[in-house]
Order: C-alpha cells, then sequence, then structure tokens
C-alpha cells in the first residue's frame, strides 16, 4: 500500500520539533548568525524534546528504534527552525547512528549510553576532507594497522565541535575502503586548528581536524576486525541533509508567502502577479514532490532495501537543487529588501547553497 | 503510516499489462505513428476483450458505489481504485500514450458520467462498454475561442418542452477519440454546453449524445504533433436533440456554479492521470537512454559527489530524480482522491510537475543520444513528440499553476487570474 500518512506517534514528535523549531531556533537564529554561535541552552531544549534518544533501543538506554522515515521528518522540522541550530542539536547522533548502523555490539554498549544517558555533550564526526575533489568512498586520511593499533594521519575539515570533543568519530581509508574510528578527544596527535568560516552556517562552530600518527586501538575500528561498509551510513546522511534541506526550503516558501500576501504593488498584492504566483506554485511543487521522494528513500533504508542506497543518493541529488532553486527565489520575492539582513531569507538562501557540500554532516 | 509499496493487485497488474505494452503496443507503434488516422483495432479489440474478461466496464473506477464499496466489504482493505488507474496508465504510456487513448471506454466522457451521473444514466451510459464490440467515449468543453477560459463557452443547449428534449447547437474542437465514438461505435460524448447564456459557469451543464443522433456531426481530423494514433476531432452541432435524461445534474439553473464545480472536481483525478501518462512516457525514454548509454560502456557513478561526475551523469541522475519525484506526487495526488481527501492543488501539482519533467527528459534524451536520438530508427523523437500533449490539456502548465498558486496562497480566480 501505498500511505502518505504519518503514525500518531510521528505527528506528535513532529508537533513537538516544530513548535521548538518556530519559537526556539527561529527566534535566535538571527542573532546566533552574526554572533557566530548558539546558546547552550537552546541546544539543551532540542535536546530534550528527545529525538536521538528515541532511536537508540533500550539495551542502549534510548527508548525506541531507529526509523529513518521518523528521522527524515524529525529533520525536515528542525531544520525548519533554522539549519545551523538544527545541525547543532543532531551532532552526537554524527556520532551514535554509525555506531548503531555498524558498530560491534561491545561498540555499542560502550559509545552510545554515555552520548544518550547525559546532557547534550559534543561527541562528534570527521568525515569531510579540504579539497574540491572530495569524495566520501575516496579519503586521503589514511588509516594503517600497526600491531594491535591503527595509526591514522590526514587531515578533515568541517568538524562540528571539534574544539570540545569527548570522542570522535574519524574516518580514513584503510587499504581504500573508508572506515571509521573511534578516537577519544584527548588523543595525541589531534591538533583542531581555527574554526572555519564559511558562507552559511556561521551560528554552527566548525574546526579543521589535524591527525598526526593518531593511534588507536583496533577495538576501536567501527565494526571490529571485519570493518564496516560505508554505504548504509552514506545513506543515513543523504536522507538526514535531504530531509533538512526540505525544512528549509519550506521554510523560505512559507516566508515568501506571507510577504507576498502583504506586499503591494501597482494597487494589488505582489502575490497577485502571476510571476511571482508561478514562482510560488512551482517551489511548493517541487519541494513536494522532492519531499516524497526523501520519504520514499527513508522508508526503503527501513525496509533493509539494496536499493536505497541509490535512492538516498537520489533524494538528496533532488534536494539540493530544490534548496538553491527555492531560497534563491525567496529572496528575488522579496526584492531588494530579500537581500537585507533583517529578513530571514538571505541566510537561508546562504545555508541552502550547502546541501552539495554538507557530506556527513547530518545523520537519522 | 508513511509506506511506499505496490499493493499486491496492482503488481499483478503491471505484469499483465507491461506484457500487453511490451506486445501489442511497442511493435506498431512506428506503423501507427506514420499512418495518421488509421485505427489500431487488433490492439483495441484486443483489449475489448482483456478488459471484458477482467469483468470490467471501463477503466474508470467508480467512486460513488462501484469499486470502493466492494472492496471494503471483501477484503476491509484501504481504496486504490484510483491508484491503480494509474499505474495501468503509467504502463499503457510506457507501450505507447498515444494508442492508451484508443483504449475503449476509459476516456473522459466515461469519468464525467461515472462522477456526476445518477444511477439510471450510469446504467444506460456505461453498459455498453460490457457489450460484444469495442465501444468508445469522448468529452467535448473546448471550443474555438474557448480553451483555457472554459467559461467562455457558447455552445447553447434549449430544453423543447413540447417533446422534453434538449436542442444543442454549437462547435467544438479537439475532441479526443470523437470519431470513434460517435463514427467508429455505438458511443457517446459529453458535451458541455449552457442552459442561460446570461447565468455564465452557473449556466453550463454536460449532456449525453449518443452515436449516430441527429444534428451531431463530426466535421475535422486534426494532423497533430504527437499521439497521432489518438483522432482528435472537431464536432459541429446543429439542432442536436437528445433525450431530457441526457443532462448530467441538475436542470435548472441555480445561482450556484455546482454544475461548474462538478466538471473542476473530475479534473482532481483527472489530471493525476494525465500525470500517470506523462510518467509513463519519461519512464520509456529514462530506460532507453539508460540503455544506450550502457551499450556504449558507460554507467552511471550513483553515489559520487556532485564534482566528479560527468556531466551525461549529471543528466541522468536529473532525469531520474525528476521521474520518481513526478510518479509519487501523481500516486499522492491519487491516494487521496482513493481515500475521498480534498486534493485540487495535490492534483495539479502532479500535473504541472509532470508535464515538466516529461518535456525537460524527452527533450535532452534525444539531445544526449545524438543522431540517434533525432532518428525515426528509435521511438525516442516520437516520445519527444508525444510528450508535450501533457502539458496542454486537461489544463495547460500554466493553467494548473494557477490552480495550484489559489490554493497555496488562499485566493479565488477573481483575485489571481
Ligand atoms: C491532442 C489534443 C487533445 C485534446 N482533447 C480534448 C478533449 O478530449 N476534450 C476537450 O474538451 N478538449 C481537448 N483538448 C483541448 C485542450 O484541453 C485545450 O487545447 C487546452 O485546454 C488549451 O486551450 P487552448 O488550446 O484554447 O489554449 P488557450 O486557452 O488559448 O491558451 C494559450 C496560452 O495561454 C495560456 N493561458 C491561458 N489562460 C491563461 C491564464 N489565465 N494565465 C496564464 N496563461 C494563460 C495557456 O497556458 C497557453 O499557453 C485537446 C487538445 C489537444 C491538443
Amino acid at each position: 500500500m501505498y500511505s502518505f500518512q504519518p503514525s500518531e506517534e510521528q505527528q506528535m514528535l513532529v508537533d513537538a520539533i516544530k513548535r521548538y523549531a518556530v519559537d526556539d531556533l527561529r527566534a535566535a537564529a538571527r542573532d546566533a548568525d552574526e554572533e557566530g554561535q548558539l546558546p547552550p541552552e537552546l541546544i539543551e531544549k532540542g535536546w530534550e524534546l528527545g529525538y536521538l534518544q528515541a532511536s537508540i533501543p533500550e539495551d542502549y538506554t534510548g527508548f525506541g528504534e531507529r526509523s529513518a522515515v521518523t528521522g527524515v521528518l524529525a529533520a525536515e522540522e528542525m531544520a525548519y527552525g533554522d539549519l545551523s541550530g538544527a545541525l547543532a542539536v543532531m551532532t552526537p547522533g554524527l556520532f551514535t547512528t554509525p555506531i548503531l548502523l555498524a558498530g560491534t555490539e561491545e561498540q555499542k554498549a560502550e559509545f552510545i549510553p554515555p552520548v544518550i544517558e547525559m546532557e547534550w555533550k559534543p561527541f562528534t564526526a570527521a568525515l569531510m576532507e579540504h579539497r574540491l575533489d572530495f569524495d566520501p568512498n575516496d579519503l586521503e586520511t589514511v588509516a594503517e594497522g600497526d600491531g594491535d593499533v591503527y595509526v591514522l594521519t590526514g587531515e578533515k575539515t568541517y568538524v562540528p565541535y571539534a574544539d570540545a570533543a569527548e570522542t570522535f568519530l574519524v574516518y580514513a581509508a584503510l587499504d581504500g575502503a573508508t572506515q571509521g574510528f573511534i578516537v577519544p578527544g584527548d588523543a595525541e596527535g589531534l591538533e583542531v586548528g581555527e574554526r572555519q568560516k564559511l558562507l552559511g552556517l556561521n551560528a554552527l562552530p566548525l574546526y579543521p581536524l589535524k591527525l598526526e600518527s593518531v593511534r588507536v586501538p583496533k577495538a576501536n575500528r567501527l565494526g571490529g576486525d571485519a570493518g564496516h561498509d560505508m554505504a548504509p551510513i552514506m545513506a543515513a546522511s543523504n536522507v538526514a541533509l535531504a530531509a533538512m534541506a526540505i525544512g528549509v526550503s519550506q521554510a523560505a516558501l512559507d516566508y515568501s508567502i506571507e510577504y507576498a500576501k502583504d506586499r503591494e504593488v501597482f494597487g494589488v498584492k505582489v502575490a497577485q502577479k502571476q510571476a511571482i504566483a508561478f514562482l510560488i506554485a512551482e517551489m511548493g511543487t517541487t519541494i513536494e514532490a522532492i519531499r516524497l521522494l526523501v520519504w520514499e528513500a527513508a522508508w526503503m533504508i527501513d525496509q533493509g532495501m539494496e536499493e536505497a542506497f541509490k535512492r538516498a543518493y537520489l533524494a538528496l541529488s533532488g534536494a539540493i537543487d530544490t534548496a538553491m532553486m527555492v531560497t534563491d527565489r525567496a529572496v528575488q520575492i522579496l526584492g531588494g529588501h530579500g537581500y537585507i539582513r533583517e529578513h530571514p531569507v538571505e541566510m537561508w538562501m546562504r545555508n541552502g547553497r550547502g546541501f552539495a557540500t554538507f557530506s556527513g554532516l547530518a545523520m537519522v | 503510516m508513511i509506506e511506499f509499496s505496490t499493493p499486491k493487485p496492482i503488481q499483478q497488474l503491471q505484469t499483465v499489462v507491461e506484457t500487453v505494452a511490451v506486445n501489442m503496443m511497442r511493435p506498431v507503434s512506428r506503423e501507427m505513428d506514420e499512418n495518421e488516422h488509421a485505427i489500431p483495432w487488433d490492439f483495441i479489440n484486443f483489449m475489448h476483450t482483456a478488459i471484458k474478461s477482467m469483468g470490467g466496464t471501463s477503466m474508470v473506477p467508480d467512486s460513488k458505489n462501484g469499486d470502493k464499496k466492494a472492496e471494503e466489504k471483501k477484503e476491509k482493505r484501504p481504496p486504490i481504485g484510483y491508484q491503480r488507474l494509474a499505474f495501468l496508465v503509467e504502463m499503457l504510456s510506457w507501450g505507447d500514450a498515444g494508442m492508451y487513448l484508443c483504449i475503449p471506454g476509459g476516456m473522459l466522457g466515461s469519468a464525467a458520467v461515472a462522477a456526476a451521473g445518477t444511477p439510471e444514466q450510469k446504467k444506460r451510459f456505461l453498459s455498453r462498454f460490457m457489450g460484444e464490440k469495442p465501444v468508445f467515449d469522448a468529452m467535448a468543453m473546448t471550443e474555438p475561442q474557448a480553451g483555457s477560459d472554459t467559461s467562455a463557452i457558447r455552445a447553447t443547449a434549449v430544453l423543447d418542452e413540447e417533446t422534453n428534449e434538449w436542442v444543442l447547437n454549437g462547435e467544438k474542437i479537439f475532441v479526443t477519440a470523437g470519431q470513434k465514438a460517435l463514427e467508429e461505435s455505438n458511443g457517446f460524448c459529453v458535451i458541455w454546453a449552457t442552459i442561460d447564456p446570461e447565468a455564465g459557469r452557473a449556466g453550463m451543464r454536460s449532456f449525453v449524445v449518443e452515436a449516430d443522433t441527429p444534428g451531431c456531426k463530426v466535421t475535422k481530423q486534426e494532423h497533430k504533433l504527437g499521439i497521432r494514433v489518438s483522432d482528435t476531432v472537431s464536432i459541429h452541432l446543429q439542432d442536436c436533440r437528445v433525450p431530457f435524461e441526457n443532462i448530467l445534474g441538475s436542470p435548472t439553473v441555480e445561482k450556484t456554479t455546482k454544475g461548474f464545480k462538478g466538471a473542476m472536481a473530475t479534473f482532481d483525478a483527472t489530471r493525476p492521470i494525465i500525470a500517470s501518462q506523462a510518467v509513463g512516457i519519461a519512464r520509456a525514454t529514462v530506460e532507453l537512454v539508460k540503455e544506450k548509454l550502457a551499450e556504449n560502456g558507460i554507467e552511471i557513478r550513483y553515489g559520487l559527489p556532485r564534482q566528479k561526475l560527468t556531466n551525461i551523469e549529471r543528466e541522468v541522475i536529473d532525469m531520474e530524480v525528476m521521474l520518481r519525484a513526478a510518479w509519487l506526487l501523481t500516486i499522492k495526488a491519487l491516494w487521496m482522491a482513493d481515500n475521498q481527501i480534498h486534493n485540487p492543488k495535490e492534483a495539479s501539482m502532479s500535473k504541472v510537475y509532470a508535464g515538466d519533467i516529461v518535456v525537460k527528459i524527452t527533450q535532452k534524451a534525444v539531445e544526449l543520444l545524438g543522431p540517434l536520438g533525432y532518428s525515426r530508427e528509435l521511438l525516442l523523437e516520437k516520445w519527444f513528440r508525444d510528450a508535450k500533449i501533457t502539458d496542454l490539456y486537461e489544463g495547460t502548465g500554466q493553467i494548473n499553476r494557477l490552480v495550484v498558486a489559489r490554493n497555496m496562497l488562499g485566493y479565488r480566480g477573481s483575485q489571481l487570474r
């Protein structure tokens, strides 16, 4: 059967997140973007909504099961409020979700509860590398076996909260295949660089991370001796980012509609001009189309379908273009006012451009 | 629960219909396109027998008393009549979008009767599809001076109180399957006319005009860019008399636009069906492009970051994104129709999007395949021509954008025209 109706539980979660996203995240977003930081209470409040906790089984101190469908519903609503804030709240998931998906029983039992039982803490992950042909399946950071340790060497970029991280999940190429390694924040040879300044995401602290012969026990390889497949982890990232791209797009659309129905030109509302109304119709149509693509990819992940990985990739591909198209048009619909930092649309346009880049910055 | 699996009964049907598309449609697709006004009788007869043997009268689900109740009683499952139709139309259009329009009994005329007819009317007009021979139906709204602006139609219907007959006069154009409905079978055409030219939309009604009704004449067959196998005709109505009972809806002019709104409401189901047609053509195209690329050793490397993809890979990935997204919009709009959730916005969204993407995909595909793409050796150039109709009929892309925009903005027609 096809059905497009979230379950009651999902709807309750979505409603709660939406309230937080609008009343808290959105309300703080502009100042956070200008000041380059998010108030810790704000993040903690989002964390306490318990989305991540609810996606972790009781065995690891959570209170639910992972569902990618619930995840994309939640991620979209979070991002509807503010992308930087949403990514901040969700950062610990960059650490726990891959462990849940690919970790050994011991790794799950050891590493997940400390994240889930506590207040929000900077558990994080390092996947991206600072070069134009960065490819998650072709990393320059390498891991080499040496007795009972792996030695990690390379440079990572866009690592959230690296400056204060409790523990990292660092991805490196082991014999050419991307593998995750659990690296304590105080490991020797780790060097956190200067905070990065970007086109968008100004409120989210992102850092380069250098690894100089960082030695981690072999037991810290994600999935143990057998290692793991990277595809499910990339799929978890792809649908999460895709959902957040839709959230940002929906925010920009709703804002444009409200503005266009209020602003008068030539004696009518801006929205009454077809040139604008048609932009709005296309924005709404595309958002809905790609949202369904994201939902389906997430559903396929939950069903354990092989095809899900490709679909998650396609969904992100569609969402990248949607976010750029929609946020650009939102600025256009506000005219010159859209260009001024008093309105959020310019920020959404800057954030919206990033979805092609943010590989591994969100997980559901 | 959010779910994306194809219902079992639909899966089985899909397999059957795919066989039809592969064996009965594709092999004659080119030939029918080249012989514009020939009628594909082999295919039509085959489909007629097949539909009859499956126990259907026509392809259109009867929302009021057929399909839904039977289904619910039997298996307590959610209704899927329109969704089933979408799968069917998608697959048939994958076979040949023009030949799909030649299937007896499944067009807009029966949709109008099914949506607005009384039980007696349904029996009288729809039972003919179960007979020995294939029978066709059509719907005539468009006139030379009234296309998108349907309120501008001038055809009139006047009640002759002595004989209790409606007398129709006017000129209709672009009637799909009009020739087959009125001249090649004992079919009918649902014709829109006004019973009160002063009343505007409130005066608009539809009338069932059966084949061989004096005063109703097919006067012209169009020559078209694509879907050439489907006849598109002009109909001249001159003192054409039909029984009083052939009016669909109320015979009196109330101060409402209910009759007109009835016509618009059928769009909530038929627009996503046209979207399904678009998706079928688009899928055929994407499959062919991938097949030809594979023959040339070009593989699509899904999963690579964009800056590492070749242009061809980017194009194919974009096509796949658009194709699947269009399908999901379509099936959602019809899932809403099946569950009787008000869906004018979603119905128009599906048609806006599917109409756009099938045009983009087919145009790009012809370009990507170079001299092969442009040649009549392959069906691709035909699909390029066929595709465009989905952005034109049942409301052009612009009209459907208006519908979407009005719904999104909460505007009435007078506020956004
Ligand atoms: C092959 C074929 C089969 C058809 N089958 C049928 C059938 O079975 N029954 C039937 O009744 N009709 C049928 N039609 C008619 C079809 O529905 C109309 O052609 C269509 O609705 C457009 O009307 P038009 O051609 O008069 O264009 P017009 O209405 O003249 O439109 C011209 C252009 O103006 C745009 N436009 C119009 N109004 C607006 C507006 N308010 N805002 C912005 N832009 C606007 C249109 O989008 C279009 O681009 C068929 C047409 C074709 C080509």
